[in-house]
């Protein structure tokens, strides 16, 4: 069974008895998993690759639904209510639950198209507000001083650090209530790395977080919570300085000290 | 040793590559060489006069010209929104059972000889035209449709390809914001495959505007220039096809090799279009 800590917070999401299975696949990929999701929060999901962090991240916003055969089981609460129910709207569930990716995904657009895209999906059109919640979103995501003057470049000239910034902005301009980040510095150099993790605290006040990392540090650096996965199950989740200094599991323990991974 | 073998396979290639070039240069000298004489009796107007009456040595090219313009934009017209809906339907819609056997027989439609197209469209689509809208069913209207067939799956097959390199993750992202299917394939799946499909639909331009064997069979060979879809019609290389063995003079024979200078040069510059944009969907793609 898996140490799981008390939450004191209000929780934004919680996993009941989850399991994922992969279209065609024997096992499931996330097994009888139970977790609590803090709310305004950052809960970090770490294990070696093929732990299924990445795995249960995209069931939060149904992600698994554009490829057909993918099975859910079990419940993942949010606002009172079961997201896996097959009359759950994915669209009202991804505008309230969003995503940052691996990689930074610019549209082939403006910038300022990129951020009003969301809203624009929503049917915005009135201009003055959509430049507001534009210009709202920018500054939110620290990036507003940079682009200010180039609103109607195409968003693929900025660095790879201002794009995932830009990516951020989108996300947050739908105003979310909870945000998932799949590894969203992998791809990125040390210094837009360490500015993304700043932006991501200062988000938390704002919205619950869930990140994806493969990386400790990080997850130590920018977490309240962190989830350890081993295998598709949750093996320990506790506050982010508890676990890594005195992790209960052994298995925890292992992994944080880099006895395999 | 090794570097003497290296230095000839070297020169080789370089060579056969070099060959290639001479080649180009060689029919292009040999078609400017034989239009000289047409060149010199009519001057630019060629390309304006609408006349072409071997028995009295006058010749313009215009008729043709015109016939391989309405043709090719008539294939176009029916063929683009057919080819685009295709490719959606197999890179985003299409379930994976379906995907294969669908574009496998896309590309055998692509693998059919232009003769056959050209027989089957005699046989089929005449008797077709002419019942529906008059006329003998040989005519420009039936060349537009039997060209849109036959560039029809090449289209759809190189729009398909286009649109499959869009990342996946870049799809994700617009589902994660709350995209619907027509949002991610409209919003984004088209611009970022945009270069690509331009460049394939100008490319299946090409293919058009030189094709032969199919047109030759239901446009009738009539110059002359007519806004009645349903009259027969000529295009370069239907006149081309169908007039060098009777060309009986000198200045006949010069004039169609003008003719086929005109498409060489209009090919030319279509193909270097295309490539412009196949480079430009390079640089973005990286």
């Amino acid at each position: 069974m898996a140490t799981i800590v008390e939450i004191a917070e209000e929780k934004a999401l919680a996993v009941k008895d989850f399991e994922f299975t992969y279209a065609g696949a024997d096992a499931p990929s996330v097994k009888k998993l139970n977790m609590p999701i803090a709310k305004n929060s950052i809960t970090a999901l770490i294990g070696p690759s093929g732990c299924g962090k990445t795995t249960l991240l995209r069931s939060f916003n149904r992600m698994h639904d554009l490829y057909p055969g993918n099975k859910y089981e079990g419940e993942i609460i949010f606002k009172d209510r079961n997201i896996l129910g097959v009359k759950e709207d994915l669209i009202q569930l991804r505008i309230q639950i969003g995503m940052i990716f691996q990689k930074p995904t610019a549209f082939p657009m403006s910038i300022f198209d990129n951020v009003a895209y969301g809203l624009r999906l929503q049917g915005f059109k009135n201009k003055t507000e959509l430049k507001d919640r534009v210009e709202k979103a920018l500054h939110d995501a620290a990036i507003w001083n940079e682009v200010k003057d180039r609103l109607g470049h195409d968003a693929n000239g900025l660095s790879g650090g201002q794009q995932q910034r830009l990516c951020i902005a989108r996300a947050v301009a739908v105003e979310p209530e909870v945000l998932l980040f799949d590894e969203p510095t992998s791809a990125l150099d040390p210094i837009s790395t360490a500015g993304i993790e700043e932006l991501i605290v200062q988000l938390r006040e704002r919205v619950s977080i869930i990140i994806v990392t493969h990386n400790m540090q990080q997850a130590a650096r920018v977490s309240d919570y962190t989830g350890f996965m081993y295998l598709g199950e949750l093996i320990e989740l506790g506050r982010t300085e508890e676990l890594f200094v005195t992790p209960r599991e052994k298995l925890t323990e292992e992994y944080i000290t880099g006895k395999f991974g | 040793m090794k570097n003497i073998i290296d230095t000839i396979f070297a020169n080789a290639t370089r060579m056969i590559a070099f060959g290639v070039l001479l080649l180009l240069a060689w029919i292009f000298t040999v078609l400017f060489e034989h239009s000289l004489e047409s060149l010199q009796a009519f001057g630019f107007d060629f390309i304006l006069e609408d006349k072409w009456a071997p028995n009295l040595e006058k010749f313009g090219a215009l008729p043709a010209i015109y016939g391989s313009v309405v043709s090719t934009f008539l294939a176009m017209v029916l063929a683009v929104p057919v080819a685009i809906g295709i490719a959606i339907f197999l890179s985003e819609i299409a379930h994976a059972k379906l995907k294969t056997p669908v574009s496998v027989s896309i590309e055998l439609l692509a693998a059919i000889p232009s003769v056959i197209y050209g027989m089957w469209g005699l046989f089929y689509f005449v008797p077709i035209i002419r019942d529906t809208f008059g006329g003998v069913g040989i005519s420009m209207l039936t060349a537009g449709i039997v060209l849109s067939i036959m560039i029809l799956p090449f289209m759809a097959a190189v729009t398909r390809d286009a649109m499959n390199t869009t990342p996946d993750i870049l799809k994700e992202s617009a589902y994660a914001l709350g995209g619907t299917k027509w949002d991610v394939i409209k919003d984004i799946i088209i611009p970022y495959a945009k270069s690509g499909i331009i460049g394939s639909f100008i490319l299946a331009l090409g293919r058009a505007i030189g094709e032969t064997m199919a047109v030759t069979f239901v446009m009738g060979n009539v110059h002359k220039i007519s806004a009645d879809l349903t009259e027969p019609a000529t295009s370069i290389p239907v006149a081309l096809a169908n007039e060098f063995a009777e060309a009986d003079s000198d200045l006949y024979y010069s004039s169609l090799f003008e003719l086929a200078l005109i498409l060489l040069v209009v090919s030319f510059v279509i193909i270097s279009i295309a490539k412009f944009y196949f480079l430009r969907r390079k640089r973005v793609g990286q």
